[in-house]
């Protein structure tokens, strides 16, 4: 599988869909473009014809608002069909801006308030460890995320509990809304906060897929008993020269020859 | 499939992303004109230049309620609490417990539904003068979905003491409730909609709290409606009268207190009452209008219409009206099936 097509896939077609919408989240998804192809392609344990199997690894989007990058991923694998996506955000449609688990397979579980997520997995993993399950939960959560107090709630219990099952990814991409994260309201050091709770921290290039695999093959075995996050080091918008680390993309639409021009410095 | 201007969500419009290479932007046009009553920022700006009291806090969303107007003239008393609502709310209450008039703003599914415990505890019980702005209320956030909506911030915020709770219905109103709540002695919920509803006041009305605005006069029915559905509502009674029907239109944008006199009066005159809002129809204006007539011992032709109790579905924000006939088409239709015994 050629994970860096797939993470251009993700990309373009967030373009495409954003386009159906009128105006969309690009740059939150272009940070995890890679973080997605590199776990959905390269890592989760997943049945796309058994969406409920109960052993199956868990994905929780904190960051919600990047499910628009994820409907195609679960799509591409066959978890429903690539044409449902046409009607992304059209009246009754299943794919609205936040991932619904009511009515997407794959979607483990829906979101879109920011700071939930990881609290959601703590569950997960602590009733996948009374189950007897060997499954791994995973969070991806946004830098600007981490300022939400549930998330520091989360950090602690999960270390409380021992949930080595669980593995939170913070897609570090300088930016929320506002402006860069820094500026708002700092979230590092982001390692050692999680160290202060209890975490086993690493540290990667959130673009670059070899050192992505290779951080998910060092993680310690499933059966551990201490939390791991990973601190993927990315860039809001990235692919776009003229989106990255541009607050004025948090959304947005592109229009006429400049979607032509995007989609061509995707896939170039 | 095509995408009209009118499904269309724009949520760079939403987010007031200035997003724009050579000429992607906002489908309808710039940042500002899409939202002309997001007048938040610039208003709170003015007064504060001679109201030393007044400070505002965001979560993140500075760009989206145009509190970055206040920020770019008063940076010292701007506080960008980043993505951490329930802090913000109680850091305004230690202000305002300090002598400010702290405006905290986020989307009202935040303000309202993750920080409750906070409005009620730290702001209203203490009696401070806290004003919570929840904007982009109601499923005004479209195919964002139920994280994004706050149908039911009305009947939350109303059932808590103490707590003023108003909605804005266009620009000049909001800058009439702004101006309004430096000297108000309660804590307040201002509910806004999401900047883009039409001009109903062509003035900044004079507001009294606890003093609806009747809008139009009307002897068959009384619309009782507030915030981002008083425009519909008077297009609806546009509509009806062009039917025959006469229909009095009151904006009730004074939740709690709420005008008990404009309700009985309206029982009394009319003989029918429509309450029309973009909320949960469970406790929000119409249940607030329904107590208000049973106290009393009044028993007029009324409906409740707002959003049923349920879940809404995706979609942008016009096909959403549109389907819970909160447009003025449907809310005429609903009141023509009131008058009609239906
Ligand atoms: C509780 C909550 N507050 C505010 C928002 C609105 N919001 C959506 S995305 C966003 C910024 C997110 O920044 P970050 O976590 O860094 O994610 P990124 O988009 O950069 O990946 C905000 C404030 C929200 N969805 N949830
Ligand atoms: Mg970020």
């Amino acid at each position: 599988m050629d994970l860096a097509d797939r993470a251009r896939f993700v990309r373009t077609e967030t373009v495409r869909l954003t386009r159906i919408a009128g105006a969309g989240h690009y740059s939150a998804v272009f940070s995890c473009a890679e973080i997605l192809a590199a776990l959905y392609y390269g890592e989760l344990r997943l049945d796309p014809a058994r969406p409920d199997w109960p052993d199956r690894d868990r994905f929780v989007m904190s960051k919600g608002h990047a499910a628009i990058g994820l409907y195609p991923v679960l799509a591409d694998l066959g978890f429903y069909d690539p044409s449902e996506l046409d009607t992304y955000t059209r009246l009754g449609s299943a794919f609205g801006d936040h991932p619904d688990a009511k009515r997407i397979p794959g979607v483990d579980f829906s979101s879109g308030s920011l700071g939930h997520g990881l609290s959601i997995c703590v569950g997960m993993a602590w009733a996948g460890r009374l189950r007897g399950s060997d499954h791994r939960t995973w969070c991806l959560l946004g830098d600007g995320e981490l300022a939400e107090g549930q998330v520091w709630e989360a950090a602690m219990a999960a270390a409380h509990y021992g949930l080595g099952n669980l593995v939170a990814v913070v897609d570090a991409n300088q930016l929320g809304i506002d402006g860069f994260v820094a500026d708002v309201m700092a979230a590092e050091p982001i390692e050692d906060r999680f160290a202060a709770f209890g975490w086993d921290t690493h540290r990667v290039d959130g673009h670059d897929l070899d050192a992505l695999l290779a951080t998910f093959d060092a993680l310690p075995a499933r059966g551990g008993d201490r939390p791991q996050v990973i601190v993927a080091d990315t860039v809001k918008g990235k692919g776009v020269a003229r989106m990255e680390l541009s607050p004025d993309w948090h959304v947005g639409n592109l229009v006429g020859a400049d979607y032509d021009d995007v989609m061509a410095e995707l896939t170039a | 499939m095509t995408t009209t201007q009118d499904q269309t969500q724009d949520q760079a419009a939403i987010f007031n992303g200035t997003a724009t290479f050579k000429d992607s932007r906002s489908v309808d046009g710039t940042d500002t004109r899409a939202m002309p009553a997001f007048v938040l920022g610039e208003e709170l700006a003015e007064l504060a230049e001679v109201d030393p009291r007044i400070v505002v806090l965001t979560a993140d969303l500075g760009r989206s309620n145009r509190t970055t107007d206040f920020a770019a003239r008063h940076p010292d008393r701007f506080v960008n609490a980043g993505i951490a609502e329930k802090n913000m709310i109680t850091m305004a209450a230690g202000m305002a417990a300090s002598g400010l008039v702290p405006f905290a703003a986020t989307f009202g599914s935040f303000a309202a539904l993750l920080c409750a415990e906070q409005i009620r505890t730290d702001c209203a019980y203490p009696d401070l003068p806290v004003r919570v702005v929840g904007h982009h209320s109601g499923m005004s956030m479209g195919f964002y979905g139920t994280s994004h909506h706050s149908l039911e911030d009305l009947a939350m915020m109303r059932s808590i003491a103490d707590l003023t709770v108003v909605s804005a219905t266009d620009a000049n109103h909001l800058r009439a409730l702004l101006r309004l709540s430096l000297d108000h002695p309660h804590a307040m919920y201002l509910r806004l909609g999401r900047g883009r509803d039409p001009e109903v006041y062509a003035e900044v009305p004079e507001l009294v709290v606890g003093k609806a605005l009747t809008l139009r006069e009307g002897t068959d029915l009384t619309i009782v409606t507030t915030g981002s559905e008083v425009a519909p509502a008077m297009q609806a009674a546009d509509d009806l009268a062009a039917a025959g029907v006469e229909a009095r239109v009151v904006d009730m944008w004074t939740i709690s207190p709420l005008d008990r006199d404009a309700v009985l009066a309206a029982a009394r005159e009319t003989g029918a009452v429509l309450t029309v809002e973009e909320a949960n129809g469970t406790g929000g204006l119409g249940s607030a209008v329904a107590e208000c007539l049973l106290d009393a011992g009044l028993a007029p032709r009324f409906r409740r219409h707002g959003v049923p109790d349920q879940h809404v579905p995706v979609g942008p924000p016009a096909a959403l009206y549109a389907h819970y006939r909160l447009d003025g088409a449907g809310i005429a239709a609903v009141a023509r099936e009131l008058l009609e015994g239906n």
